[in-house]
């Protein structure tokens, strides 16, 4: 596989999260796999974590709405609203869980140069307590393997 | 960081830690549910707490212990973890749109192929 490089996540105020990354494909495709249920149950979600339900009204205004659901039965749902469309470079929606309070808008920006697409996804929240709980609560559901790595290494100190 | 591991690294600390990860409880509560004793558990709960892992408030008569949101500097650790989350989603989307561009590819040289030979019989059939 080639490697069209890693993703990189900063904070850059107290309410943002952004991410780059780059992708080898037309920003096209990139679109149409950030848009199109078909295509992104095909990778949506933390690994193990399957996207049962996949519901995009893609219009200004339409709803959004996917429910993954991991290995035990446990279920995750999200969903939000879009807010503006324009392919293929640009799309902002609102973002919220079902098991957490607060919103974010997320805009999605993708810059294609010499066939390949570089990703700006950009996560704004409320405020800096909801976006740090809605992190904290990302890696709960998703990071069961660093935390046991974390377990590892404390038994392997005490 | 290393005041975090040494609070952690007693058993019975992380359980408690594992414990309040699911949300606020009274001391009585971690007793219970940890089947240790309550002098035990306050010490524990103490050192965590000196730790800054768990912050304490009281309501009514009792104490309610919680997991603190974390540090400023340990947001870039929960950073980390977040972004290999989402890298590993990624690559799953890279190997995705790399058999779009395949199937892209294919169905252009299918129409090349086929207005190619279509061609030929048109432009060529009609007149000899």
């Amino acid at each position: 596989m080639k490697n069209t490089g890693m993703l990189k996540v900063t904070a850059p105020t107290d309410r943002e999260i952004v991410l780059t990354r780059i992708f080898d494909a037309p920003r096209a495709m990139v679109f149409d796999a950030f848009t199109k249920p078909e295509l992104l149950k095909r990778w949506f979600g933390p690994r193990g974590w399957s996207l049962d339900v996949c519901e995009v009204d893609l219009k200004v205004g339409g709803k959004w709405r996917f429910v993954m659901r991991g290995l035990d039965g446990t279920s995750m749902g999200m969903g939000g609203v879009y807010l503006e469309i324009a392919p293929p470079e640009r799309l902002v929606s609102t973002e919220s869980f079902d098991d957490h309070p607060g919103e974010s808008v997320v805009t999605t920006v993708l810059v294609e140069e010499r066939g390949k697409t570089t990703m700006t996804g950009t996560l704004l929240y409320q405020s800096k307590e909801i976006r740090d709980a809605v992190i904290k609560s990302g890696m709960e559901h998703g990071a069961g393997e660093s935390y046991d790595r974390l377990a590892e290494l404390i038994a392997s100190n005490g | 960081m290393m005041a975090t591991f040494r609070a952690l690294a007693e058993p019975n600390r992380f359980q408690i830690v594992e414990l309040l990860r699911s949300g606020p409880r009274p001391v009585g509560d971690v007793v219970n549910r940890l089947g240790l004793r309550q002098p035990q558990v306050s010490k524990h709960l103490r050192v965590l707490s000196e730790a800054g892992i768990v912050s304490v408030r009281v309501d009514a008569q009792r104490r309610i212990y919680e997991l603190r949101p974390a540090p400023l500097e340990e947001l870039d650790v929960w950073i980390e973890r977040y972004r290999r989350i989402w890298e590993a989603n990624y690559q799953r989307l890279d190997v995705l749109l790399e058999e779009m561009k395949a199937k892209q590819k294919k169905r252009l040289r299918k129409k090349l192929l086929a207005s190619g030979s279509d061609r030929p019989k048109q432009n060529g059939g009609a007149h000899r």
